[in-house]
């Protein structure tokens, strides 16, 4: 049977603040969901309460991955089984080398039982693949030797993120605006590389805005999200809609989504 | 194994008896009676006094302390600087008594000297009369300097003539038995244009952790000299660590100095750069970890005396546990020392909420034309970094290690001794132990 990343009645809030209203969703292995929605609808609340943020409270539902409930593990430990985000906004790690921190990370997720301390993926072997994926995706090799996401500019810190993606190939990936901040060319190159590392046998979450990251990674399935619930799903024909006609009809055929997204936006514009 | 130690009264008979086996030059008699009448009028410091604010000495006894003689076939600690790499020299000593030495041959044809400061005194007193707390460390600085320019022993010489350039560094390690003393000197000579590397470490003798350190280190750098000095300390967390160390920097030489803080019950160092002739460059480092219930305290100077100099110092402290950092910072810039670029930058990382890290940068400029910037920053180590870690696969003991060695890497960047950024990174993660 296909495994599965299963997000089932899931009620997320940030700092006792409720954000998400029981999101559903099953992605396969292989297969390309999109995630969509206007800003501050809760997509990327999703995608960290589902790495398991510890400031993202699970206050209800569960979270699913190959059979095993995921949702009391530590991110970690969901790291290791398989599962990945793509960050909109990734943290820069001064001092640490981005090919050091790549080579635990790559060590910690293939070889899941590995304690802290026990031998690391051997140098030689490492270099020599990250080289590799590093070539592929277009990226100068100088980058290894950057601090991870330090003084990177904004399309510097989604390319380091495909690359970790490629280096990490997990089971299930979120990716959490990977377009923003690319030009034309690097969504392009990007939205290629991401076909080319999930090769069919990931499933895919993406979170984006833009049409070309679809474009060779063309959704089997399209949510759209308000509110903090979803509302709708369909297949790329409701990306291309959207992406077409934006949010509008969205709303009027959700009534209630949409006050709650107004009674949302308005508590932020209150805080 | 701790041996068992005679304590030392520091009376008047204590100094006649020392005194009495002494065989030194005339100048040397004359200094060390001078400071021992100094030491003796002057009280211990105590909280009133503005450098001591933070550090609190009322448990410190001078009396528990003493000197055995050294066993030679004693087994010292490894050297973590020296250890692995060619070295033109290398000098061990315990409890400031030296033990074993080896030094390149050649050099010494060159009239480069290296070795046991007390013994060299004798034949090379012309050399060292000049410079031996004369111009650096004044004796009468304070109770400290004054008991250590009484009674040093042992200690440490470079002297490096005019033009003479040494490629490899040139090492001492010293360590410290269960409460004893070291009272030992450091003195580096580099005439004009010369060149070296010293790299000086001290720990503790296995299973010793008590012990008291009154030192001295002196850098005098002629014109177009240049020096890089690593000073590693390690001691046991029992050790009273009180030191007074100087460079002075003349036209156009130049400083690479880095202090590695990682031992010791409490620390108390002055350390201080002067600048003394144009186009005098220094560059000071530290890396201080503290953990338990260590009190380590820096105070430094950049003082630029002379025109067009350039000063640049980055401390880096990560504290664990209950322990406790003060640095206390100063550019101080004379009437004469017009285009001065100094800067000074601490940054501390409070790895536990009971630690405290006190940061006190201080500029006192008296020309109008400089460029004096200062920084300071403390904080903790930032949850979003760890959470990043961790969605990559890294335990959360793993992020902080990670994430605490990122942080002294910008002070590793400026070293380029591989064998130096290796035993302070090694000395690093050994420490890192839980984050709460």
């Amino acid at each position: 049977m296909t495994e599965t990343l299963k997000i089932e009645n899931l009620h997320v809030s940030v700092e006792d603040k409720p954000i998400l209203h029981g999101v559903n969703m099953k992605i396969a292995r292989g297969e390309t969901h999109a995630l969509m929605g206007p800003n501050g609808s809760g997509k990327s609340t999703l995608g960290l309460a589902v790495m398991g943020h510890p400031g993202y409270q699970v206050t209800q539902g569960s979270i699913e991955l190959a059979g095993e409930m995921i949702g009391e593990l530590a991110p970690d430990e969901r790291a290791r089984r398989g599962l990945f985000m793509a960050f909109q906004r990734p943290m820069a790690i001064p001092g640490v080398k981005m090919a050091d921190f790549l080579r635990h990370a790559t060590t910690n997720v293939r070889q899941p039982d590995r304690k802290e301390g026990e031998e690391l993926i051997p140098m030689r072997q490492f270099r020599k693949e990250l080289r590799e994926k590093m070539e592929q995706l277009k990226i100068d090799t100088e980058f290894a030797r950057r601090y991870v996401n330090d003084g990177f500019s904004g399309g510097e810190m989604k390319r380091a993120e495909i690359l970790q993606l490629a280096m990490l190939q997990p089971r299930f990936a979120i990716l959490d605006e990977t377009d923003s901040g690319l030009d034309a060319d690097a969504v392009r190159l990007a939205s290629q590389s991401i076909a080319a590392i999930g090769g069919g046998e990931m499933g895919i979450l993406i979170i984006t805005h833009h049409e070309r990251l679809l474009e060779h990674n063309r959704p089997d399935v399209t949510h759209v999200m308000l509110g903090g619930r979803i509302v709708e799903t369909g297949g790329a024909e409701l990306a291309d809609e959207l992406h077409r006609d934006g949010f509008d009809r969205i709303r009027a055929d959700h009534p209630e989504a949409a006050e709650q997204e107004q009674a949302m936006m308005l508590k932020e514009a209150v805080n | 194994m701790p041996e068992s130690t005679v304590p030392i009264e520091f009376t008047q008979e204590t100094f006649d008896a020392f005194m009495a086996t002494r065989d030194e030059p005339n100048w040397l008699t004359d200094m060390r009676q001078s400071a021992w009448k100094h030491f003796s009028s002057l009280p211990m410091p105590s909280r009133r006094d503005e450098e001591w604010m933070r550090t609190d000495i009322r448990l410190f006894h001078l009396d528990r302390f003493g000197q055995s003689e050294t066993d030679p076939s004693d087994t010292l600690p490894h050297s973590v600087l020296g250890g692995e790499i060619e070295v033109a020299g290398m000098m061990t000593s315990k409890n400031s008594q030296s033990l074993e030495m080896q030094f390149d041959p050649e050099l010494a044809a060159q009239g480069v000297l290296f070795g046991d400061l007390e013994s060299m005194v004798n034949e090379h007193s012309d050399q060292i009369h000049p410079h031996l707390m004369a111009r650096a460390v004044d004796p009468l600085y304070d109770k400290f300097s004054a008991l250590h320019a009484a009674f040093w022993r042992g200690g440490s010489l470079l002297y490096v003539p005019r033009g003479v350039v040494i490629e490899k560094p040139l090492c001492t390690l010293s360590a410290l038995g269960e409460n004893q003393i070291d009272l030992g000197h450091t003195l580096i000579v580099l005439e004009e244009g010369a060149e070296a590397t010293f790299l000086a470490e001290s720990h503790s003798m296995p299973g010793c952790e008590s012990g008291l350190h009154v030192g001295a280190v002196e850098m005098l750098l002629a014109p177009g000299s240049r020096l890089r000095y690593v000073n590693l300390q390690e001691w046991g967390t029992g050790v009273w660590h009180f030191s007074h160390q100087k460079a002075v920097i003349d036209r156009d030489a130049s400083i690479q100095w880095t202090i590695g803080a990682l031992g010791s019950k409490l620390a108390k160092v002055n350390q201080h750069v002067a600048m003394v002739g144009p186009g005098a460059d220094a560059q000071v480092n530290g890396v201080i970890f503290s953990e338990g219930k260590q009190h380590l305290s820096y105070h430094t100077l950049q003082h630029h005396e002379a025109p067009g100099c350039h000063s640049d110092l980055l401390y880096k402290c990560a504290l664990q546990d209950d322990s406790r950092t003060v640095w206390r910072g100063m550019i101080k810039v004379d009437p004469l020392g017009q285009k001065t670029d100094g800067y000074q930058r601490n940054d501390n990382l409070i790895l536990n909420p009971s630690a405290r890290a006190d940061s006190i940068p201080g500029l006192e400029i008296e020309a109008d034309d400089v460029r004096c910037t200062h920084g300071a920053t403390t904080g903790r180590v930032d949850d979003e970094m760890i959470y990043y870690c961790q969605s990559r696969g890294l335990t959360r003991e793993e992020a902080v290690r990670l994430i605490v060695s990122g942080f002294f890497q910008q002070v590793s960047d400026r070293i380029p001794l591989e064998s130096v950024r290796r035993a302070l990174g090694d000395a690093i993660s050994q420490r890192i132990r839980e984050y709460e």
